[in-house]
């Protein structure tokens, strides 16, 4: 555990100490603790059903953990200010995103919900770099499931959230887009983002990460 | 904020345009009741006049029951509803957000109707305008409460027939104001006291029960 | 947070309660049925007939009570409810969760004895009375409680939701309250409930009291005996549940218990201040 120095500003740092949680009568995991900082990738492993989703959802503050505490940039994670609860980004296994609707108009409900203002220029932009040229206007019915999650990443592009926690984000995409996510990745622990992540997939080609292990 | 609610309606009323079946759906159900009353009854006017602010008002609250059955089932499922709770509104005001945007294209439609309807059954002139101003500020007051049996019935078996155990139990005092009012119109007696009764809970209701809505999807978020 | 020192919630830890609940138990099965014995004899054989209803009245000394105890019981699980939403302590929804079936027992039996009760005094087994109607309305209530709890996969899941509805009742109750009440009175003019007079008999009022606490203590023992086997299978798991279900808990083992259970609160309190 990293020695806290007294600023006035508040850390951006995801702290997390003792966190157990439980699903039902079953405890998952217990003790759970670190601290996250500025540039830091943070790779949680485990076995199916070891609880690598709870911890997630846990760590943006959707679950409760049956112990612990978790602060994010020195707030209670369930009671953070707009402001910081915008610094946070997650893409969760259900991806949310509406089937009826295009990629494009996908992207900007998530930027109208989140107060992020954007201009349609860099929506268009991050959709093409996200690789969905072209399908732009199609409805997401219509589309692959790897292209599904592509519009869902697509918000990593335009996200102005210093922290990213991202459920599974390989799922169903393909070699090149892993690619494309890897650099992603790095882009933003380079300009002092900090990411929680996940995967069954190898993740060679992420910049080192520390590895959380819950089994 | 504002900009992040305006999203949210306008995506929930777009979305249900695209699926206007479901407004259809449910318009059908809410005629289709009122049809079932001439039809257990019989065709007497008399009998049916007496029976007509009831008869409107329970087939709204079903109506209003069935079409609030899904108001966060898909936003749940597709993991829409998480990205709401951790977007920076309050939950509760996103919750009233999507009920209004329900209430705008679910709700009101039955209101614009129920005058056509009311005078099918029987009911005139001022009582037609009664019924539909009881139901315009009758109808936002059960979307709300039932928008809390949605939620609080999210990932649940059985959802449906246990959403209608739960929240019909709390319709009864809007309906005994609604349709009391349209029989206070038809004895030609003050109906302005149950009106105001109902815009007293319409304005109670809208500023706390988008709370408690917000506390039950958190569970459900859970 | 200071709250956790004080003394009375020693018994939010399951082994104590168990072991609480264990002792009074008998006492309370005790207590209850001396009193329903004292209350069924003065009401059966010393109030007198009443001028009117004759014997029929008599029904009024189950039919009261539990229409209280059903109104209570439901105020009292919402209670619990909040308590258990707030400050998140497991033996509340326990607690609320066993009132549940006998408090939708008393409002049965409050309508039942009420059928009972008006087909020899108007005739009718049912009429839609203010009364009637706003108790059955609580009966849908408590069922819809028990169908939300039992709905949940996940106890605690289903437990908070189940809460969080009983208290939004408790909100509503005296609104449907009011509401049938003054909607009855629109159709009806006066009330035909008005039967029992003004005075009463002072044997009646000593066997209704009597009666009263009789439906009280049985109510709180069986909710007792109730959250004591929801608390066993909740800990099926523990060491102390294994030994109790046998019979055989023993001392040491409750407070090693105890102190585990402390010990896990602990740690998140103190996480709670870092």
């Amino acid at each position: 555990m990293h020695a806290q120095t007294d600023t006035a500003q508040p850390p951006a740092t995801l702290q997390a100490q003792r966190l157990a949680c439980r699903r039902g009568d079953e405890q998952l995991f217990s003790g759970v603790g670190f601290t996250l900082e500025p540039g830091e990738l943070l790779f949680v492993r485990g076995r199916n059903g070891s609880g690598k989703t709870t911890l997630l959802r846990t760590l943006c503050g959707l679950s409760e953990p049956a112990v612990g505490t978790i602060h994010w940039q020195g707030q209670p994670i369930r009671r953070l200010d707009d402001e910081t609860r915008r610094q946070l980004l997650f893409i969760g296994h259900r991806d949310a995103v509406k089937e009826e609707l295009t990629p494009l108009e996908n992207l900007r409900i998530h930027l109208g919900l989140r107060n992020e203002n954007t201009d349609e220029e860099t929506a268009w932009d991050a959709l093409q770099r996200a690789g969905l040229q072209g399908r732009e206007e199609v409805p997401v019915r219509y589309l692959s499931q790897g292209q599904r999650r592509r519009t869902a990443l697509a918000r990593l592009l335009v996200s102005q959230a210093r922290l990213w926690i991202l459920d599974e984000p390989l799922t169903a995409l393909d070699r090149r887009a892993v690619a494309w996510l890897f650099e992603r990745i790095a882009e933003h622990l380079e300009v002092g983002g900090m990411v929680v992540t996940t995967s069954h997939q190898s993740i060679d080609g992420l910049p080192e990460p520390r590895i959380l292990d819950l089994d | 904020m504002l900009r992040s609610l305006w999203t949210l309606i306008r995506r929930d009323v777009s979305l249900i345009v695209m699926r206007r079946q479901d407004v259809l759906t449910v318009v059908a159900f809410f005629i289709l009741v009122i049809t079932l009353f001439p039809l257990s009854i019989g065709p007497e006017p008399d009998k049916l006049r007496t029976l007509a602010p009831g008869g409107v008002w329970v087939a709204a609250a079903l109506a209003s029951l069935i079409s609030l059955d899904r108001l966060f089932a898909d936003d749940w499922r597709d993991g829409t509803l998480e990205q709401v709770a951790l977007s920076p509104q309050p939950l509760a005001v996103a919750a009233l957000a999507k009920v209004a945007a329900h209430w705008f294209s679910l709700g009101l439609p039955l209101v614009v109707l129920s005058p056509a309807l009311g005078y099918s059954l029987g009911l005139e002139g001022a009582e037609l305008l009664v019924l539909a101003l009881s139901l315009l500020l009758g109808t936002p007051v059960l979307s709300l409460l039932g928008a809390v049996g949605a939620a609080l019935t999210l990932g649940v078996r059985a959802g449906g027939a246990l959403m209608a155990l739960l929240i019909l139990p709390l319709y009864a005092p809007v309906l005994i104001l609604g349709a009391g009012a349209v029989s206070e119109a038809m004895f030609d007696s003050a109906y302005t006291a149950h009106l105001s009764l109902l815009g007293a809970m319409l304005a109670v209701a809208v500023p706390l029960v988008p709370v408690a809505i917000a506390g039950a999807l958190r569970i459900a978020l859970d | 947070m200071t709250a956790r020192s004080i003394p009375w919630l020693k018994f939010t830890a399951p082994p104590n309660f168990y072991v609480l609940a264990e002792r009074l138990t008998p006492w309370l099965w005790g207590v209850a049925a001396l009193f329903l014995v004292a209350g069924l004899y003065v009401g059966f054989f010393v109030a007198p007939p009443d001028y009117q209803q004759g014997n029929s009245y008599r029904i009024m000394f189950i039919h009261v009570p539990a229409a209280w105890m059903g109104m209570f019981l439901y105020l009292l699980m919402a209670l619990y409810g909040a308590i258990f939403l707030i400050w998140r302590i497991k033996m509340a929804d326990v607690m609320a969760r066993a009132i549940a079936p006998t408090g939708a027992l008393m409002t049965f039996l409050s309508l039942w004895t009420g059928a009972l009760w008006g087909a020899p005094t108007w005739g009718t087994y049912w009429v839609w009375d203010a009364r009637l109607t706003s108790t059955l309305i609580l009966l849908f209530l408590f069922l819809g409680y028990i169908a939300l709890h039992a709905a949940s996969d996940d106890r605690e899941k289903g437990g908070r939701a189940a809460s969080l509805l009983a208290i939004i009742g408790a909100v509503n109750v005296p609104i449907i309250y009011f509401s049938v009440e003054w909607w009855y009175n629109l159709h009806q003019g006066v009330s035909v409930m008005r039967a029992d007079g003004p005075s009463m008999a002072p044997s009646m009022l000593a066997a209704l009291l009597l009666m009263t606490v009789a439906f009280w203590v049985y109510s709180a023992a069986i909710v007792l005996r109730r959250a004591q086997s929801e608390t066993l299978s909740r800990e099926a798991r523990k060491e102390w549940a294994q030994q109790a279900a046998c019979g055989r808990l023993t001392r040491d083992t409750r407070e090693r218990a105890v102190a585990q259970a402390q010990q896990e609160n602990a740690v998140s309190e103190s996480g709670g201040q870092a």
